[in-house]
Protein backbone atom coordinates (compact mmCIF):
# COMPACT_ATOMS: atom_id res chain seq x y z
CA UNK A 1 0.00 0.00 0.00
CA UNK A 2 2.97 2.26 0.94
CA UNK A 3 4.80 1.39 -2.25
CA UNK A 4 1.20 2.90 -4.39
CA UNK A 5 1.13 5.69 -2.63
CA UNK A 6 4.76 6.32 -2.87
CA UNK A 7 3.78 5.54 -6.81
CA UNK A 8 1.20 7.83 -6.91
CA UNK A 9 2.86 10.19 -5.39
CA UNK A 10 5.27 10.91 -8.16
CA UNK A 11 2.97 10.72 -10.91
CA UNK A 12 1.07 13.68 -9.04
CA UNK A 13 4.19 15.51 -8.69
CA UNK A 14 5.25 14.92 -12.41
CA UNK A 15 2.07 16.21 -13.66
CA UNK A 16 2.23 19.11 -11.60
CA UNK A 17 5.85 20.05 -12.40
CA UNK A 18 5.34 19.28 -15.94
CA UNK A 19 2.15 21.11 -16.26
CA UNK A 20 3.60 24.43 -14.25
CA UNK A 21 6.95 24.52 -16.59
CA UNK A 22 4.96 23.96 -19.66
CA UNK A 23 2.59 27.34 -18.63
CA UNK A 24 5.50 29.28 -17.35
CA UNK A 25 7.52 28.76 -20.51
CA UNK A 26 5.03 29.77 -22.86
CA UNK A 27 4.27 32.91 -20.36
CA UNK A 28 8.57 33.31 -21.22
CA UNK A 29 8.11 34.12 -24.92
CA UNK A 30 4.68 35.97 -24.49
CA UNK A 31 5.26 38.66 -21.66
CA UNK A 32 6.68 42.25 -22.75
CA UNK A 33 8.32 43.12 -19.77
CA UNK A 34 11.67 41.17 -20.78
CA UNK A 35 11.96 40.77 -16.35
CA UNK A 36 9.13 39.20 -16.05
CA UNK A 37 9.91 36.45 -18.83
CA UNK A 38 13.33 36.01 -17.19
CA UNK A 39 11.38 35.22 -13.88
CA UNK A 40 9.20 32.73 -15.28
CA UNK A 41 12.08 31.62 -16.94
CA UNK A 42 13.20 30.72 -13.04
CA UNK A 43 10.61 28.60 -12.36
CA UNK A 44 10.56 26.98 -15.65
CA UNK A 45 14.19 25.43 -14.72
CA UNK A 46 13.44 24.73 -10.91
CA UNK A 47 10.29 22.70 -12.67
CA UNK A 48 12.76 21.01 -14.98
CA UNK A 49 15.03 20.32 -11.48
CA UNK A 50 12.57 19.00 -9.34
CA UNK A 51 11.97 16.35 -12.68
CA UNK A 52 15.72 15.77 -12.41
CA UNK A 53 15.09 14.86 -8.89
CA UNK A 54 12.33 12.48 -9.42
CA UNK A 55 14.63 10.73 -12.34
CA UNK A 56 16.88 9.85 -9.03
CA UNK A 57 19.70 12.68 -9.74
CA UNK A 58 19.40 15.46 -7.16
CA UNK A 59 23.04 16.42 -8.33
CA UNK A 60 21.88 17.21 -11.80
CA UNK A 61 18.85 19.06 -10.28
CA UNK A 62 20.85 21.51 -7.91
CA UNK A 63 23.85 21.93 -10.57
CA UNK A 64 20.59 22.97 -13.03
CA UNK A 65 19.21 25.33 -10.32
CA UNK A 66 22.81 26.86 -8.79
CA UNK A 67 23.99 27.82 -12.56
CA UNK A 68 21.12 28.10 -14.93
CA UNK A 69 18.59 29.52 -12.27
CA UNK A 70 20.73 31.32 -10.21
CA UNK A 71 23.71 32.54 -12.03
CA UNK A 72 22.74 32.99 -15.57
CA UNK A 73 19.40 33.98 -15.41
CA UNK A 74 20.78 36.49 -12.39
CA UNK A 75 23.49 37.57 -15.27
CA UNK A 76 20.21 37.88 -18.08
CA UNK A 77 18.60 40.32 -15.51
CA UNK A 78 21.48 42.33 -14.65
CA UNK A 79 21.97 43.25 -18.33
CA UNK A 80 18.28 43.91 -18.67
CA UNK A 81 18.62 46.17 -15.52
CA UNK A 82 21.72 48.12 -17.34
CA UNK A 83 19.80 48.58 -20.68
CA UNK A 84 17.13 50.92 -21.51
CA UNK A 85 14.31 49.00 -22.80
CA UNK A 86 12.17 51.83 -23.16
CA UNK A 87 14.16 53.71 -26.10
CA UNK A 88 15.17 50.41 -27.59
CA UNK A 89 11.13 49.47 -27.77
CA UNK A 90 9.82 52.96 -28.92
CA UNK A 91 12.84 52.81 -31.98
CA UNK A 92 11.08 50.14 -33.33
CA UNK A 93 14.55 48.06 -33.89
CA UNK A 94 13.75 44.37 -34.93
CA UNK A 95 15.74 41.87 -36.83
CA UNK A 96 14.10 40.96 -40.14
CA UNK A 97 12.66 37.61 -40.51
CA UNK A 98 13.31 37.12 -36.87
CA UNK A 99 10.24 35.57 -36.36
CA UNK A 100 10.53 33.22 -39.52
CA UNK A 101 14.29 32.40 -38.44
CA UNK A 102 12.87 31.99 -34.93
CA UNK A 103 9.80 29.64 -35.94
CA UNK A 104 12.06 27.55 -38.29
CA UNK A 105 14.58 27.03 -35.40
CA UNK A 106 12.59 25.86 -33.31
CA UNK A 107 10.55 23.52 -35.80
CA UNK A 108 13.90 21.93 -36.22
CA UNK A 109 14.71 21.15 -32.80
CA UNK A 110 11.27 19.81 -31.98
CA UNK A 111 11.94 17.15 -34.67
CA UNK A 112 15.41 16.42 -32.89
CA UNK A 113 13.19 16.11 -29.80
CA UNK A 114 10.74 13.65 -30.79
CA UNK A 115 13.47 11.76 -33.09
CA UNK A 116 15.47 11.33 -30.04
CA UNK A 117 12.50 10.27 -28.48
CA UNK A 118 10.57 8.10 -30.84
CA UNK A 119 13.77 6.69 -33.21
CA UNK A 120 15.18 5.85 -29.82
CA UNK A 121 13.38 4.67 -26.71
CA UNK A 122 15.43 4.58 -23.26
CA UNK A 123 16.15 1.13 -23.34
CA UNK A 124 16.48 1.27 -19.46
CA UNK A 125 19.49 -1.63 -19.53
CA UNK A 126 21.76 -1.34 -16.17
CA UNK A 127 25.61 -0.42 -16.88
CA UNK A 128 28.36 -0.02 -14.54
CA UNK A 129 26.60 3.62 -13.53
CA UNK A 130 23.25 2.36 -12.22
CA UNK A 131 20.21 4.96 -11.23
CA UNK A 132 21.43 4.34 -7.77
CA UNK A 133 25.41 4.83 -8.22
CA UNK A 134 24.37 7.99 -10.58
CA UNK A 135 21.56 9.96 -8.10
CA UNK A 136 23.61 9.59 -4.82
CA UNK A 137 27.30 9.52 -6.17
CA UNK A 138 28.57 12.95 -7.34
CA UNK A 139 31.88 10.65 -7.47
CA UNK A 140 30.34 8.83 -10.43
CA UNK A 141 29.65 12.34 -12.21
CA UNK A 142 32.74 13.33 -11.96
CA UNK A 143 34.73 9.85 -12.90
CA UNK A 144 32.37 9.98 -16.44
CA UNK A 145 33.51 13.16 -17.11
CA UNK A 146 37.33 13.02 -16.35
CA UNK A 147 37.52 9.45 -18.47
CA UNK A 148 35.14 8.69 -20.89
CA UNK A 149 34.07 12.16 -21.54
CA UNK A 150 37.33 14.08 -20.84
CA UNK A 151 37.44 15.37 -24.83
CA UNK A 152 33.76 16.92 -25.15
CA UNK A 153 34.53 18.43 -21.51
CA UNK A 154 37.57 20.23 -22.69
CA UNK A 155 36.07 21.36 -25.61
CA UNK A 156 32.90 23.14 -23.66
CA UNK A 157 35.92 24.62 -21.68
CA UNK A 158 37.69 25.75 -24.83
CA UNK A 159 34.48 27.14 -26.12
CA UNK A 160 33.68 28.96 -22.94
CA UNK A 161 37.38 30.20 -22.94
CA UNK A 162 36.76 32.04 -26.90
CA UNK A 163 33.44 33.16 -26.03
CA UNK A 164 34.55 35.27 -22.63
CA UNK A 165 37.54 36.63 -24.58
CA UNK A 166 35.56 37.27 -27.68
CA UNK A 167 33.24 39.34 -25.64
CA UNK A 168 35.62 40.98 -23.63
CA UNK A 169 37.67 42.54 -27.56
CA UNK A 170 34.19 43.49 -28.19
CA UNK A 171 33.27 45.45 -25.32
CA UNK A 172 36.47 46.97 -25.91
CA UNK A 173 36.52 47.97 -29.56
CA UNK A 174 32.86 49.66 -28.96
CA UNK A 175 34.20 52.07 -26.62
CA UNK B 1 2.40 3.47 10.26
CA UNK B 2 6.32 3.66 9.61
CA UNK B 3 5.86 6.58 6.90
CA UNK B 4 2.78 8.70 8.94
CA UNK B 5 5.71 8.47 12.10
CA UNK B 6 7.92 9.87 9.55
CA UNK B 7 5.61 12.54 8.38
CA UNK B 8 4.99 13.87 12.18
CA UNK B 9 8.89 13.78 12.97
CA UNK B 10 9.71 15.89 10.30
CA UNK B 11 6.56 18.39 10.87
CA UNK B 12 7.83 18.79 14.64
CA UNK B 13 11.09 19.03 13.31
CA UNK B 14 10.44 21.98 11.21
CA UNK B 15 8.17 23.46 13.64
CA UNK B 16 11.19 23.68 15.70
CA UNK B 17 13.84 24.77 13.77
CA UNK B 18 11.66 27.26 12.82
CA UNK B 19 10.37 28.89 16.08
CA UNK B 20 14.41 28.39 17.10
CA UNK B 21 15.04 30.28 14.24
CA UNK B 22 12.43 33.38 14.48
CA UNK B 23 13.22 33.75 18.17
CA UNK B 24 17.17 33.71 17.50
CA UNK B 25 16.56 36.26 14.85
CA UNK B 26 14.29 38.28 16.58
CA UNK B 27 16.80 38.60 19.42
CA UNK B 28 19.88 38.98 16.78
CA UNK B 29 18.61 42.20 16.35
CA UNK B 30 18.48 43.22 19.36
CA UNK B 31 22.15 41.90 20.19
CA UNK B 32 23.48 43.76 17.13
CA UNK B 33 22.21 47.10 18.62
CA UNK B 34 23.41 46.40 21.71
CA UNK B 35 26.94 45.24 20.76
CA UNK B 36 27.16 48.31 18.24
CA UNK B 37 26.38 50.91 20.97
CA UNK B 38 28.87 49.24 23.34
CA UNK B 39 31.67 49.24 20.46
CA UNK B 40 30.57 53.08 19.82
CA UNK B 41 30.40 54.14 23.20
CA UNK B 42 26.64 54.73 24.12
CA UNK B 43 24.29 51.88 26.00
CA UNK B 44 21.85 50.53 22.69
CA UNK B 45 18.21 49.76 23.33
CA UNK B 46 17.62 50.35 26.80
CA UNK B 47 14.18 50.99 27.03
CA UNK B 48 11.82 47.92 27.21
CA UNK B 49 11.99 45.75 29.73
CA UNK B 50 15.44 44.97 31.25
CA UNK B 51 18.54 45.41 29.34
CA UNK B 52 15.72 46.30 26.74
CA UNK B 53 15.05 42.83 25.98
CA UNK B 54 11.72 43.44 24.80
CA UNK B 55 13.11 45.74 22.22
CA UNK B 56 12.60 42.97 19.28
CA UNK B 57 8.56 42.70 20.13
CA UNK B 58 8.35 45.98 20.31
CA UNK B 59 9.64 47.11 16.81
CA UNK B 60 7.41 43.59 15.14
CA UNK B 61 4.42 45.19 16.59
CA UNK B 62 5.05 48.76 15.04
CA UNK B 63 6.30 47.05 11.91
CA UNK B 64 3.06 45.19 12.10
CA UNK B 65 0.76 48.30 12.20
CA UNK B 66 2.54 50.40 10.55
CA UNK B 67 0.80 51.39 6.71
CA UNK B 68 1.95 49.43 3.87
CA UNK B 69 2.46 51.31 1.18
CA UNK B 70 2.93 50.21 -2.39
CA UNK B 71 5.06 52.84 -4.64
CA UNK B 72 2.65 53.99 -7.86
CA UNK B 73 5.66 53.52 -10.19
CA UNK B 74 6.74 50.55 -8.86
CA UNK B 75 6.09 46.63 -10.75
CA UNK B 76 3.35 45.62 -8.03
CA UNK B 77 3.37 41.80 -8.36
CA UNK B 78 7.21 41.54 -8.38
CA UNK B 79 7.37 44.36 -5.51
CA UNK B 80 5.17 41.95 -3.14
CA UNK B 81 6.78 39.09 -4.25
CA UNK B 82 10.84 39.65 -3.75
CA UNK B 83 10.54 39.97 -0.09
CA UNK B 84 8.19 36.68 0.08
CA UNK B 85 11.39 35.04 -2.23
CA UNK B 86 14.00 36.41 0.18
CA UNK B 87 12.52 35.18 3.65
CA UNK B 88 11.49 32.05 1.90
CA UNK B 89 15.12 31.08 0.76
CA UNK B 90 16.88 32.46 4.06
CA UNK B 91 15.15 30.07 6.00
CA UNK B 92 14.51 27.31 3.61
CA UNK B 93 18.35 27.07 3.21
CA UNK B 94 18.39 26.05 7.41
CA UNK B 95 16.64 22.72 6.44
CA UNK B 96 20.04 20.59 5.60
CA UNK B 97 21.83 21.72 8.08
CA UNK B 98 23.18 19.58 10.80
CA UNK B 99 22.27 20.95 14.50
CA UNK B 100 23.01 18.18 17.09
CA UNK B 101 23.42 14.16 17.08
CA UNK B 102 20.53 11.71 17.21
CA UNK B 103 19.31 10.67 19.96
CA UNK B 104 16.29 7.49 20.88
CA UNK B 105 12.63 8.79 22.21
CA UNK B 106 12.66 7.07 25.87
CA UNK B 107 10.15 4.17 25.89
CA UNK B 108 10.39 3.35 22.09
CA UNK B 109 13.51 2.55 19.81
CA UNK B 110 12.51 5.72 17.74
CA UNK B 111 15.56 7.30 16.72
CA UNK B 112 15.39 10.71 15.42
CA UNK B 113 18.20 12.72 14.00
CA UNK B 114 19.01 16.60 14.41
CA UNK B 115 18.41 18.00 11.08
CA UNK B 116 15.66 18.43 9.50
CA UNK B 117 16.79 16.78 5.65
CA UNK B 118 19.70 14.85 5.45
CA UNK B 119 20.35 14.78 1.42
CA UNK B 120 23.02 13.68 -0.61
CA UNK B 121 24.44 17.49 -1.97
CA UNK B 122 23.52 18.88 1.39
CA UNK B 123 26.21 21.49 0.63
CA UNK B 124 25.06 22.36 -2.85
CA UNK B 125 21.27 22.77 -2.07
CA UNK B 126 22.67 25.10 0.45
CA UNK B 127 24.47 27.06 -2.06
CA UNK B 128 21.53 26.71 -4.99
CA UNK B 129 19.13 28.11 -2.49
CA UNK B 130 21.24 31.12 -1.68
CA UNK B 131 21.82 31.95 -4.89
CA UNK B 132 18.26 32.05 -5.69
CA UNK B 133 17.73 34.03 -2.48
CA UNK B 134 19.44 37.29 -4.29
CA UNK B 135 16.60 37.31 -6.53
CA UNK B 136 14.55 38.67 -3.26
CA UNK B 137 17.21 41.98 -3.34
CA UNK B 138 17.98 42.35 -6.64
CA UNK B 139 14.05 42.13 -8.05
CA UNK B 140 13.23 44.26 -4.89
CA UNK B 141 15.26 47.33 -5.58
CA UNK B 142 14.09 47.21 -9.13
CA UNK B 143 10.44 46.78 -8.91
CA UNK B 144 10.57 49.67 -6.67
CA UNK B 145 10.86 51.92 -9.50
CA UNK B 146 13.28 54.23 -7.42
CA UNK B 147 16.68 55.26 -8.73
CA UNK B 148 18.84 54.81 -5.49
CA UNK B 149 16.47 51.14 -5.44
CA UNK B 150 17.38 50.40 -8.66
CA UNK B 151 21.33 51.23 -8.18
CA UNK B 152 21.07 48.78 -4.68
CA UNK B 153 20.40 45.99 -6.74
CA UNK B 154 22.72 46.39 -9.78
CA UNK B 155 25.05 46.25 -7.22
CA UNK B 156 23.96 43.39 -5.29
CA UNK B 157 23.67 41.34 -8.72
CA UNK B 158 26.88 42.33 -9.67
CA UNK B 159 28.46 41.48 -6.32
CA UNK B 160 26.60 38.35 -6.23
CA UNK B 161 28.16 36.98 -9.72
CA UNK B 162 31.64 37.90 -8.18
CA UNK B 163 31.34 36.44 -4.91
CA UNK B 164 29.47 33.06 -5.59
CA UNK B 165 32.44 31.85 -7.50
CA UNK B 166 34.89 32.64 -4.90
CA UNK B 167 32.27 31.32 -2.39
CA UNK B 168 32.05 27.97 -4.28
CA UNK B 169 35.84 27.64 -4.89
CA UNK B 170 36.63 28.29 -1.05
CA UNK B 171 34.60 25.15 0.08
CA UNK B 172 36.51 22.51 -2.91
CA UNK B 173 39.19 22.23 -0.68
CA UNK B 174 36.89 20.44 2.57
CA UNK B 175 34.97 18.43 0.42
CA UNK B 176 38.34 16.87 -1.15
CA UNK B 177 38.89 16.17 2.35
CA UNK B 178 36.18 14.64 3.46
CA UNK B 179 35.10 13.32 0.11
CA UNK B 180 31.35 14.07 0.56
CA UNK B 181 28.81 16.67 0.19
CA UNK B 182 26.86 15.40 2.81
CA UNK B 183 26.68 17.67 5.78
CA UNK B 184 26.22 15.11 8.70
CA UNK B 185 29.55 13.00 7.08
CA UNK B 186 31.45 15.96 7.10
CA UNK B 187 31.01 16.51 10.67
CA UNK B 188 31.01 12.90 10.97
CA UNK B 189 34.60 13.37 9.83
CA UNK B 190 35.63 16.11 12.34
CA UNK B 191 34.55 14.09 15.50
CA UNK B 192 37.21 13.65 18.46
CA UNK B 193 38.32 16.90 19.63
CA UNK B 194 39.29 20.21 18.36
CA UNK B 195 42.48 18.76 16.48
CA UNK B 196 40.44 17.18 13.60
CA UNK B 197 38.35 20.14 12.83
CA UNK B 198 38.77 21.28 9.51
CA UNK B 199 40.02 24.97 9.93
CA UNK B 200 43.50 23.47 11.13
CA UNK B 201 43.41 21.73 7.79
CA UNK B 202 41.49 24.50 5.77
CA UNK B 203 43.05 27.60 7.51
CA UNK B 204 43.05 29.53 4.30
CA UNK B 205 39.49 28.39 2.72
CA UNK B 206 38.21 29.54 6.28
CA UNK B 207 39.39 33.13 5.92
CA UNK B 208 38.48 33.02 2.28
CA UNK B 209 34.92 31.58 2.82
CA UNK B 210 34.45 33.79 5.69
CA UNK B 211 35.16 37.18 3.47
CA UNK B 212 32.88 35.93 0.78
CA UNK B 213 29.89 34.77 3.29
CA UNK B 214 30.42 38.42 4.61
CA UNK B 215 29.55 39.22 0.92
CA UNK B 216 26.70 37.13 0.17
CA UNK B 217 24.89 38.61 3.41
CA UNK B 218 25.56 42.09 2.04
CA UNK B 219 27.45 43.07 5.23
CA UNK B 220 30.03 45.66 6.06
CA UNK B 221 32.47 45.50 4.67
CA UNK B 222 30.73 44.36 1.85
CA UNK B 223 27.21 46.54 2.21
CA UNK B 224 26.91 47.76 -1.29
CA UNK B 225 23.46 47.28 -2.08
CA UNK B 226 22.18 48.60 0.94
CA UNK B 227 24.94 51.35 1.88
CA UNK B 228 23.19 54.06 4.27
CA UNK B 229 25.52 57.03 3.31
CA UNK B 230 25.14 57.11 -0.47
CA UNK B 231 21.71 55.01 -1.13
CA UNK B 232 19.76 55.60 1.58
CA UNK B 233 19.21 52.24 2.12
CA UNK B 234 19.26 50.98 -1.42
CA UNK B 235 16.95 48.04 -2.14
CA UNK B 236 14.46 48.27 0.47
CA UNK B 237 14.46 52.09 0.25
CA UNK B 238 10.55 52.04 -0.41
CA UNK B 239 10.06 49.15 1.63
CA UNK B 240 7.57 50.08 4.53
CA UNK B 241 5.85 48.10 7.10
CA UNK B 242 5.82 43.94 7.44
CA UNK B 243 7.63 44.03 3.96
CA UNK B 244 10.43 45.87 5.19
CA UNK B 245 10.45 43.29 8.19
CA UNK B 246 10.45 40.67 5.93
CA UNK B 247 13.98 41.66 4.40
CA UNK B 248 15.02 42.64 7.43
CA UNK B 249 14.56 38.94 9.17
CA UNK B 250 15.90 37.33 5.78
CA UNK B 251 19.17 38.81 6.34
CA UNK B 252 19.65 37.86 9.72
CA UNK B 253 18.24 34.53 9.10
CA UNK B 254 20.68 34.20 6.41
CA UNK B 255 23.26 35.21 8.45
CA UNK B 256 22.46 32.72 11.06
CA UNK B 257 22.47 30.02 8.00
CA UNK B 258 25.68 31.14 6.73
CA UNK B 259 27.25 31.02 9.98
CA UNK B 260 25.70 27.69 10.77
CA UNK B 261 27.51 26.66 7.44
CA UNK B 262 30.74 27.52 8.65
CA UNK B 263 30.65 25.78 11.45
CA UNK B 264 29.33 23.03 9.96
CA UNK B 265 32.26 22.85 7.63
CA UNK B 266 35.18 24.27 9.36
CA UNK B 267 34.39 23.82 13.50
CA UNK B 268 33.41 20.44 13.60
CA UNK B 269 30.05 21.38 13.35
CA UNK B 270 27.62 19.83 16.45
CA UNK B 271 31.09 18.00 18.43
CA UNK B 272 32.59 19.08 21.44
CA UNK B 273 35.91 20.70 21.50
CA UNK B 274 37.42 17.65 23.51
CA UNK B 275 36.11 14.54 23.98
CA UNK B 276 36.12 14.57 27.69
CA UNK B 277 33.13 17.03 26.89
CA UNK B 278 31.02 14.32 24.65
CA UNK B 279 28.64 14.45 27.73
CA UNK B 280 27.32 17.80 26.97
CA UNK B 281 24.37 17.25 23.79
CA UNK B 282 25.90 18.79 20.36
CA UNK B 283 23.17 21.41 20.25
CA UNK B 284 24.43 22.69 22.98
CA UNK B 285 27.63 23.08 21.41
CA UNK B 286 26.24 24.16 17.89
CA UNK B 287 24.56 27.07 19.48
CA UNK B 288 27.96 28.28 20.98
CA UNK B 289 30.00 28.09 17.72
CA UNK B 290 27.24 29.83 16.32
CA UNK B 291 27.38 32.61 18.50
CA UNK B 292 30.40 32.96 18.22
CA UNK B 293 31.10 33.72 14.57
CA UNK B 294 27.94 35.83 14.75
CA UNK B 295 29.63 37.52 17.35
CA UNK B 296 32.20 38.43 14.94
CA UNK B 297 30.45 39.46 11.92
CA UNK B 298 28.16 41.72 14.60
CA UNK B 299 32.00 42.78 15.81
CA UNK B 300 33.69 43.43 12.38
CA UNK B 301 30.78 45.76 11.77
CA UNK B 302 31.61 48.36 13.90
CA UNK B 303 35.00 47.94 13.49
CA UNK B 304 35.67 47.83 9.22
CA UNK B 305 34.65 50.78 7.10
CA UNK B 306 32.63 49.98 3.78
CA UNK B 307 34.83 49.54 0.40
CA UNK B 308 34.29 51.42 -2.40
CA UNK B 309 32.54 49.46 -4.85
CA UNK B 310 35.04 49.38 -7.73
CA UNK B 311 37.79 47.82 -4.67
CA UNK B 312 34.90 45.15 -3.87
CA UNK B 313 35.04 44.12 -7.46
CA UNK B 314 38.78 44.27 -7.50
CA UNK B 315 39.32 42.26 -4.48
CA UNK B 316 37.11 39.60 -5.61
CA UNK B 317 38.00 38.86 -9.00
CA UNK B 318 41.73 39.49 -9.12
CA UNK B 319 42.68 38.78 -5.25
CA UNK B 320 40.08 35.91 -3.49
CA UNK B 321 39.18 34.62 -6.80
CA UNK B 322 42.91 33.29 -7.58
CA UNK B 323 43.78 32.67 -4.08
CA UNK B 324 40.87 29.94 -3.93
CA UNK B 325 42.42 28.34 -7.01
CA UNK B 326 45.93 27.88 -5.37
CA UNK B 327 43.93 26.36 -2.14
CA UNK B 328 42.44 23.92 -4.48
CA UNK B 329 45.71 23.29 -6.05
CA UNK B 330 47.89 22.68 -3.22
CA UNK B 331 45.08 20.92 -1.25
CA UNK B 332 44.57 18.24 -4.20
CA UNK B 333 48.43 18.51 -4.61
CA UNK B 334 48.84 17.34 -0.68
CA UNK B 335 46.16 14.93 -0.89
CA UNK B 336 47.44 12.97 -3.98
CA UNK B 337 50.66 13.04 -2.68
CA UNK B 338 49.66 11.44 0.87
CA UNK B 339 47.57 8.68 -1.12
Amino acid sequence: MAENFGILFQWLIFMGMAFVSIVASLLVITRKNPIHSALFMVLTLLCVAVLYILLYNPFIAIIQVIVYAGAIVMLIVFVIMLLDLETELRSKLKIVHSKVIGGFLAVLFLFGILYTVVAKPPTGQTGSYTTEKMGSNVQAVGEALFTDYVFPFEIAAILLTVAIIGAVILSKKRT
Amino acid sequence: MQVLYLLIETIVKCVVVFACLMLSVAYLTWLERKVLGHIQIRFGPNRCGPFGLLQPFSDGIKAFFKEDLVPGNSDKAIFVISPMIAIIAAISMFAVIPFGDQFTIPGTDWVVKLRIADIDIGLLYVFGIASLGEFGIVLGGWSSGNKYGLTGSLRAAAQMISYEVALGLSIVGVIILSQSLRLSEIVALQAGGFWHWNILYQPAAFVFFIICALAEINRTPFDMPESESELACGFNIEYSSMKFALFFMAEYAHMITVASVAVTLFLGGWQAPLPQLDFIPGVFWFAVKVFVLIFFFIWQRGTFPRLRYDQIMKFGWKVLFELTLVNIFITALIVLLKG
